[in-house]
């Protein structure tokens, strides 16, 4: 899902900077205020951070025939809630943009608004979701996580279908094209995302299930202060 | 069933990823003696894609630095992944320590 640099044009380079850096900025208030008031919770953002990182660099190989790598932003967007996951992938895309010259920073805004923006909102909505039907648990945290991938990948998709309409078919045709690439290649790595997710979600469960219960992402249902 | 359900997860995890690679076969070398290329990074399919619905396009800005090597840039790509895979470990085998720290304190027999 990296735009590469230089591959948006100046306004849609900016344009997605100025509608990213919002949620980036409340992003990081929001991790402040969280670590100060528990400070027992940043090992646990720490992970939530290591697993993006971890599975953006695992460029795996797809039935249509290239390589392409999960997001990661799942698991953190269901234990910290969505708007913790911008600046978390943000410094992931940063570091990507500049020592792998992966990615770029004229097309960071874009890129930060398909992985680290859509994706978490998508994962932390479709945990809810899950919850509010009575999914079981493994199940709700694969969907959320498997979704929120595709998702990410969809949204690169139109983004650059909205930079370069198609000059029969505009917007359209182009979406499909870009699609072909990045939505079915990713189809079998958002399934691997979402099962390690689950992974992961099943040993904290396990050592972990105080704290998870606390920060209410197994706890019964319980009215919102 | 619940004991082996992360160990049955990554079998499937590397069964996937391992699916593609028996499936798709290297197509045999073309006329002009090209040489095929397989599983190629679908951000560079999508850099081509621009290329060919706006063929006029340039990119207007060149990344900063770029790995000297393909294997400079999997070096890089490799130590990512270690650094978060290693936090993870540690976090782990740190919880795994402290819940049976508190088991055999038997302060929390329950919860």
């Amino acid at each position: 899902m990296h735009i590469m640099e230089g591959f948006l044009p100046v306004k849609h380079a900016i344009g997605w900077s100025i509608a990213a850096a919002p949620f980036v900025g409340y992003g990081l208030h929001v991790i402040n205020k969280r670590v100060k008031e528990n400070p027992e919770q940043r090992m646990l953002l720490g992970v939530a951070a290591a697993f993006t990182f971890v599975l953006s660099a695992l460029k795996l190989p797809s039935v249509t025939g290239s390589c392409s790598h999960p997001t990661g932003t799942g698991l953190g967007a269901v234990l910290f809630g969505p708007t913790a996951m911008a600046p978390i992938g943000a410094v992931v895309l940063l570091f990507q943009a500049i020592l792998l010259a992966h990615g770029g920073l004229t097309t960071l805004g874009a890129n930060i608004f398909s992985m680290a923006i859509v994706g978490p909102f998508a994962a932390a909505a479709i945990f809810r979701l899950a919850k509010s039907v009575k999914l079981a648990f493994g199940l709700s945290i694969f969907l959320a996580a498997s979704l929120a991938d595709l998702l990410t990948y969809i949204t690169t998709s139109a983004q650059l279908a909205l930079a370069f309409p198609d000059p029969t078919g505009g917007f359209t045709a182009s979406f499909v094209k870009f699609s072909a690439v990045f939505a079915f290649t990713q189809m079998p790595l958002a399934i691997i995302e979402g099962l390690l997710t689950v992974v992961v979600m099943n040993s904290l469960l396990r050592f972990n299930a105080r704290e998870l219960q606390e920060m209410k992402v197994t706890a019964p249902e319980t009215v919102r202060a | 069933m619940k004991r082996y359900q992360n160990m049955l997860l990554l079998l499937a995890v590397v069964a996937l990823i391992a699916l593609p690679l028996w499936m798709i076969r290297k197509p045999a070398r073309g006329v002009n003696s090209k040489q095929a290329v397989i599983f190629t990074g679908a951000d560079d399919k999508a850099k081509d894609l621009v290329g060919s619905i706006a063929p006029g396009y340039k990119a207007w800005a060149r990344p900063l630095m770029e790995p000297p090597s393909g294997e400079v840039g999997s070096m890089l790509f490799a130590l990512q992944a270690a650094l978060g895979a290693g936090f993870i470990g540690y976090y782990i085998g740190v919880s795994t320590t402290r819940a049976k720290m508190r088991r055999e304190s038997g302060t929390e027999t329950r919860c």
